[in-house]
């Protein structure tokens, strides 16, 4: 189909972790310990930390119960059960500890039954996987030391829906760490885990939004924002500058409206997408950081899922409304980064790449139809090696509301990937579109076309289409991965 | 003129107003939908004392559980803990009980303590009385005031109280800056400062340009 030698958007070095769909989410590295050792002065917290929690443990009565009594009777509330997914998380006990929808301690029963599955089935030394009823799904994780559970009627596929688990199981560790998590239940089997995460349902709440409207998490890649090589480099050569002497660094993300901008990084380590997205989330979920600096602890599971990163969190200026956070191992630097953010944002005010950004951001992108593609009304175009993706922006008639075109792309998706029969290539025609789905070595391609257009037609498009984006790749891409 | 810059922390249960507190003061600006503070947020602020200067370096922490091991990083080199709660929460009201145990425990260079209760606009709805509050505020040798973030009443004395405060603990506590002008003042904060991990302070450009010419209780 394309004469490329080199799918767009490939570089030889990669500042993310390359994925492939459905990558194992088991896998956790422990790149805290390395980095601490090469600096053995860095005091580890661990110790005192564990301390403070012992005593906070039954200090604190969540006035939570309170309010909930005023509440309805959610679990008879049909307006509860017609939603189209829930999603539950309890500790191997038992215990309520997230409900999508509706109060955990009204719900005790059902976190019951789900918990008593569960063990039922590990009682005969196997693992309940999922249940199927009708068009519901019912899919289980069990994942030391919690259980997650959706029930879903959104046709999502069971391998979908459990990523989205796994996302929300991250996003806990991201909160607490996995050391952390592990620990207090040693301690105690029957803690109350919603004391530790008070203010945490909204980035679960918001996560699930994002990754079932957003194709970045069921594509495991990451969108950049549109910018002249040029600019980009200058502003990653920006920030290596201010930042090259500053030791324990580990990553600097700069990024506005959930893509990507630059991303330096220490040498040898590279960040992975699925650690990415929870920033992205915890950026456009915490309005709090649009204030003022912040500092806060963060764990990136996925890099490490044993320890906390310490984050300087601050938007570039008033008028230039894109997200640095400047990520280090050490706990006591905020003062450190605060400068290099200062100079940061001088230099780049002073290369007129804060305009550039605010330009890019401003600009509402190009529609395919705009690129010269009429027959095409949107794709996903993802590069495997660099783990980005691109799309155009929504053209009619996906307009009025994204939902079928989502609906379209996980379908397809789940047909290329679907473990027990997968497809290399599909096109399917229905009344309302037509849909090209290719995975190739390099990089997944799904198009939607207007309903009528033929198999060829289709294939030749595709063609000129990836000749496109090759040549609008330095824009789109980030194609280096600089370090400090 | 003497010019001092000294920290200060704000602690307390989470909602109880911290966030709301210092951009009252520091913005002159409320809002009814603040987020819940991430982590800890830093502020700057310069406040006229006595005929002196004070450079109050602010950090607001987060009152949400999860951030409470966070909580000695920023109270470790205070010369000032805010201590807020919400007159209208008995639970919030203890909270500040276990702050002030484990300020105790923790720190050991004087500090200024000060209670405040917050939100007195919803003063019918008060569950924390005056009498309560300054009773215990006198047996840890705190200020008490009570103030609206929502209202502005009451917030520009905490300031003052505050920097007021720092003022007398020159020559106590080896971790203020004391300079006897503000062109000094100005210039070290450039420099490295006192904390134990050689950090730099965090220079406000808005500090410097405005110099001398700082409203009385308002912020550079
Ligand atoms: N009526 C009234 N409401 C207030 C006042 N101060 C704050 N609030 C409200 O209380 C809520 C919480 O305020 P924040 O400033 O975010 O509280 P916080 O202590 O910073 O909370 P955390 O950052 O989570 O620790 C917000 O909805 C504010 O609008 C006040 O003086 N009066
Ligand atoms: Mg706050």
């Amino acid at each position: 189909m394309s004469t490329l030698e080199v799918e767009p958007g490939a570089a030889p070095e990669s500042g993310l972790v390359t994925t492939d769909t459905l990558d194992n989410f088991d896998e956790m590295s422990c790149s805290l310990e390395e980095i601490k050792n090469i600096n053995p002065s860095i005091e580890d917290e661990e110790s005192n930390d564990n301390a403070i929690i012992n005593e906070h443990f039954d200090e604190t009565v969540s006035n939570d119960n309170e309010v909930a009594s005023v509440d309805d009777d959610f679990e008879l509330n049909k307006d509860w059960i017609g939603k189209d997914k829930h999603v539950f998380v309890l500790s191997m006990a038992g215990k309520p500890i997230y409900s999508r929808y509706g109060n955990e301690d009204k719900l005790a029963w059902l976190f019951g039954v789900m918990q008593t599955l569960v063990s039922f089935i590990q009682s005969s030394d196997d693992c309940i996987q999922s249940i199927h009823a009708g068009n519901t799904h019912f899919v289980f994780l069990v994942k030391k030391p919690l259980i997650l559970v959706t029930v879903s009627k959104t046709r999502e596929s069971e391998s979908q829906l459990r990523i989205q688990l796994n996302y929300v199981f991250n996003q806990i560790t991201n909160i607490l760490t996995l050391t952390r998590l592990n620990k207090i239940y040693e301690q105690r089997q029957n803690y109350d885990l919603r004391r530790l995460l008070s203010g945490v349902e909204r980035l679960i709440d918001h996560l699930l939004t994002f990754s079932e409207n957003e194709p970045s998490v069921m594509l495991g890649a990451v969108q950049c924002l549109p910018l002249a090589a040029s600019v980009r480099d200058t502003i990653s050569s920006a920030i290596t500058g201010a930042c090259s002497k500053i030791k324990n660094l580990v990553f600097a993300i700069l990024l506005a409206n959930n893509k990507l901008i630059t991303l330096v990084r220490m040498k040898k380590y590279c960040l992975h997408p699925a650690d990415l997205h929870l920033i992205f989330n915890l950026v456009q979920a915490s309005e709090s950081f649009k204030n003022s600096e912040s500092w806060t602890p963060l764990c990136l599971p996925r890099f490490d899922a044993s320890g906390f990163l310490y984050g300087h969190v601050s938007y570039l200026s008033e008028d230039c409304q894109a997200c640095l956070l400047l990520l280090t191992v050490e706990r006591d630097v905020f003062f450190t980064l605060s400068e290099a953010k200062q100079k940061i944002v001088e230099k780049l005010r002073r290369s007129n790449c804060l305009e550039a950004i605010n330009e890019s951001l401003s600009t509402p992108g190009e529609s395919s139809a705009s690129a010269g593609f009429v027959e095409i009304r949107h794709y996903l175009y993802k590069c495997k090696s660099t783990s980005q993706f691109y799309q155009p922006i929504l053209s009619p008639p996906y307009t009025q509301t994204k939902e079928p075109l989502t609906r379209i792309y996980k379908r397809a998706h789940h047909r290329l990937h679907n473990s027990s029969r997968p497809l290399k290539l599909m096109f399917e025609r229905s009344a309302d579109e037509a849909i090209l789905a290719w995975d190739t070595k390099g990089f997944e391609l799904f198009v939607v076309f207007e309903p009528l257009i033929d198999t060829s037609a289709a294939i030749m498009l595709v063609g000129r289409l990836l000749n496109w984006i090759k040549k609008k790749e330095e824009r789109l891409f980030h194609l280096n991965a600089p370090t400090f | 003129m003497k010019h001092i810059v000294g920290k200060v922390v704000l602690l307390g249960f989470q909602g109880v107003g911290k966030t709301a507190l210092v951009t009252r003061y520091v913005e002159n600006s409320f809002h009814r939908q603040i987020a819940p503070t991430v982590g800890a947020s830093f502020f700057t602020c310069k406040v006229e004392a006595d005929g002196n200067m004070v450079t109050l370096q602010i950090w607001d922490t987060a009152g949400q559980e999860r951030f409470k091991a966070m909580a000695p990083m920023f109270y470790r080199n205070a010369n000032a803990a805010l201590l807020v709660f919400d007159l209208t929460s008995q639970t919030s009201f203890e909270s500040i009980k276990m702050w002030v145990q484990e300020l105790k425990g923790n720190v050991d260079e004087p500090m200024m303590l000060c209670m405040v209760g917050n939100k007195i606009d919803l003063n019918d709805q008060r569950e924390v009385s005056r009498e309560q509050a300054l009773a215990y505020s006198q047996s840890i040798d705190a200020t008490y005031l009570e103030c609206s973030a929502k209202t502005d009443q009451g917030v520009g004395l905490i300031f003052q109280k505050l920097a007021q405060g720092l003022l007398r603990l020159q020559g106590l506590t080896s971790t203020l800056k004391v300079y006897d002008d503000d062109i000094m003042a100005n210039s070290s904060e450039l420099e490295a400062t006192d904390t134990a991990n050689e950090e730099t302070v965090n220079v406000s450009i808005g500090s410097i340009a405005h110099g001398n010419t700082v409203n009385f209780g308002k912020c550079c």
